[in-house]
């Protein structure tokens, strides 16, 4: 079997405070194949978003990686020197943010801040380079793109600038593009949108996604895999149809029952949703065993002592919970 | 059909546009962020207001209570026309319906005083609407953190010491002190996290039970909307596309604007055949509404009379009211 395009092992993140290390990402693994999606889900402070600039050594301090590799396309990012990490970044791994009205620049035409990257990535002359915009604006649906190589940002709508976003990353043909959050910010239709349009460049373009997000309904309709992640660790991994279909962690369970849904007849006698109690532990000092013990309806005396290791229950399926098939190691 | 709790009457609120003359300004244009919206509310019942951003759905919810100053149009509220009230500013009478119609703040970051505990946050109500009954305070205070599933210990902390989730908790609280029949609740659970979101969810669907509430319900997240909801209304541009009982409009949407709406939602199952139907182009500037239906541009099913005419909102089942020319 090849190796995969991306492989994370064992990443820590942690963010040094006055008050301790908060451990934000604590021993992560995942890996993304050629031209797969790949979604990480998780809850407000599960790590998925840091986890997911440590892969391009983007944590802002306080935060500093404390261990783990990342290899890609057979070299370990982590231990490659700042100089070569940044003919990788948005070159061959990308990025589209949540936020487009944040992560393009005010003050550069979409025109001068695209053609920056392409000038500083593959030397591209002034009319090479803006041939190559015209076509990716055009790829991305923009309709009339020259004229809006001369426009602002501020010119342009929301739904306009996420494409441009996406347009950016494209720009060097990346084997993987990190999408944190792309549609957040996008009102309902305009993220059906912009979901279609990351589906069928995928598709086109074979390349690989990770796209972070806390929306089940995205994940489910892009991604080929799942990560699951819950306080800084990953609970559970499968492919979309199993994890969905056959979840085993009970946190991926409780946050997927938890959900109201769209198809379901609530009126009537008064029904109310499957909930979890409690909220996430703090990272600061985790709770020695399982994360998720505290709240968890299965847990056993056993969860509080022991932390799950993720051990593979199926093929394709792996999951870290002792109740259900993982090894621990006495924490 | 018994007198409704909350009564919209053709509802506006008009932004004029100015341009500055060399002496006078001259308004140019208006932008009708809420136009011309009815819609009735029974007792114990939950209204979901739907739409996406700059829609009208806010405007609309703080022109009930005069927050925003409507246009023109009429609000009863228990049978009572109450924007002449707020016009005229008697105090003791805009005290009175106050008392019976509150309003929860989608952000409770930025609607809870951070140097006030929570204790004083609670009284705050308390002090304005019930000074003759002091002694009762601080047992309605207990009382009210209990019902939100807070701590009566509680009110002697801030509200940075609190997660999102109780934060709103501590916010409905505030709004139910003075025994409301009505609550406006905006956004109230898009800031927080899905678990969160559905212990939230569940307390507003105990507290309705409980004291027999209302609730208009303002929302673009219409997972929540279907599950809190027991009719809903659409807005589109400002206007009221099409008002249904819930089932009826999740099962049988008759505008193609809810029917688009609808079937953008992801849904979390990957297995799900989901008919999209896609939508072209973005929500156009309130400043350029297209004349005829609002609508019509981004429509599949558009005709001609629907570039030249408004449709009305008509009766086309058992309280499902539609304003389409060719519904689906």
């Amino acid at each position: 079997m090849a190796p995969p395009l991306l492989s994370v092992e064992g990443l820590q993140v942690q963010f040094h405070t006055r008050d301790g290390i908060v451990r934000a990402v604590d021993g992560v693994d995942y890996s993304v194949g050629r031209g797969e999606t790949l979604g990480i889900v998780g809850e407000s402070g599960s790590g998925k978003t840091v986890s997911s600039l440590a892969l391009l050594r983007l944590v802002p301090p306080p935060a500093r990686i404390a261990a783990g590799r990342v290899m890609f396309e057979g070299e370990d990012l982590l231990a490659k020197p700042e100089r070569e990490l940044g003919a990788i970044r948005g070159r061959r791994i990308a990025m589209v943010f949540q936020n487009p009205a944040t992560s393009l620049n005010p003050i550069y035409s979409i025109g001068s801040q695209l053609g920056e990257i392409l000038r500083w990535h593959e030397k591209l002359d002034r009319a090479a380079a803006e041939a190559r915009i015209l076509s990716l604006l055009d790829l991305v649906g923009i309709t009339d793109p020259a004229t809006r190589l001369r426009q602002y940002p501020h010119e342009l709508s929301g739904g306009m600038k996420q494409r441009i976003g996406i347009a950016r990353a494209l720009l060097c043909n990346p084997a993987l593009l990190l999408a944190d959050e792309p549609t957040t910010a996008l009102d309902v239709t305009i993220q059906a949108q912009i979901l279609d349009l990351l589906a069928d460049l995928r598709q086109r373009l074979g390349m690989a996604m990770v796209l972070v997000t806390h929306d089940m309904g995205v994940v489910a309709r892009m991604a080929d895999r799942i990560t699951v992640m819950y306080a800084g660790r990953v609970c559970e991994t499968a492919s979309a149809a199993t994890l969905f279909s056959a979840p085993r962690h009970p946190y991926t369970r409780a946050l997927l029952e938890s959900m109201p849904r769209i198809d379901h007849r609530y009126t009537g006698p008064r029904q109310l949703l499957p909930t979890i109690a409690g909220r996430p532990p703090g990272l600061l000092n985790p709770p020695a065993g399982c994360r998720f013990a505290a709240r968890c309806p299965e847990a056993m005396a056993e969860c509080r002592t022991t932390l799950p290791v993720e051990t593979v229950v199926a093929p394709g399926h792996s999951v870290s919970c002792i109740r259900h098939g993982s090894q621990g190691i006495a924490a | 059909m018994s007198a409704a709790l909350l009564e919209v009457e053709n509802l506006s609120k008009h932004y004029p546009v100015l341009r500055r003359g060399i002496l006078l300004q001259r308004q140019t244009a208006a932008i009708r962020a809420v136009d011309d919206v009815s819609f009735r509310l029974q007792a114990g019942e939950t209204l979901g207001l739907v739409g996406e951003s700059g829609c009208g759905k806010t405007t609309t919810a703080r022109a009930i209570l005069n927050l925003v100053t409507p246009s023109s149009g009429a609000v009863r509220f228990e049978g009572r026309d109450i924007l002449p009230v707020f016009r005229k500013g008697e105090r003791s009478e805009v005290l009175g319906i106050r008392r019976g119609l509150q309003y929860v703040f989608q952000d409770p970051y930025l609607s809870l005083n951070p140097r006030w505990t929570i204790g004083e946050t609670l009284r705050e109500p308390l002090r304005i609407h019930w000074p003759e009954r002091e002694a009762e305070w601080p047992t309605r205070i207990d009382a009210l953190l209990r019902m939100v599933g807070l701590e009566p210990q509680h009110a002697w902390r801030y509200p940075h010491e609190f997660s999102g989730g109780q934060r709103q908790r501590v916010g409905i609280a505030r709004a139910l002190a003075v025994e409301p029949r009505l609550l406006i609740l905006d956004e109230p659970v898009s800031s927080l996290d899905i678990s969160v979101r559905a212990q939230i969810l569940n307390l507003l669907a105990e507290l309705q039970d409980g004291l027999g509430l209302a609730y208009l319900y303002i929302s673009h997240d219409l997972s929540s909307v279907r599950f809190i909801s027991t009719h809903v209304a659409v807005m589109y541009l400002g206007k009221l596309v099409e008002m249904a009982p819930v089932d009826a409009l999740f099962a049988a949407a008759g505008h193609h604007y809810t029917r688009a709406l609808l079937s953008a939602i992801p849904v979390p199952d990957p297995g799900a055949a989901q008919s999209r139907i896609h939508l072209q182009g973005e929500v156009p500037s309130a400043l350029r509404r297209p004349t005829g239906c609002p609508f019509h541009p981004r429509c599949a099913a558009a005709l001609p009379v629907c570039r030249s005419e408004e449709p009305a909102l008509i009766d086309i089942g058992p309280g499902h009211r539609l304003a389409c020319h060719n519904p689906a």
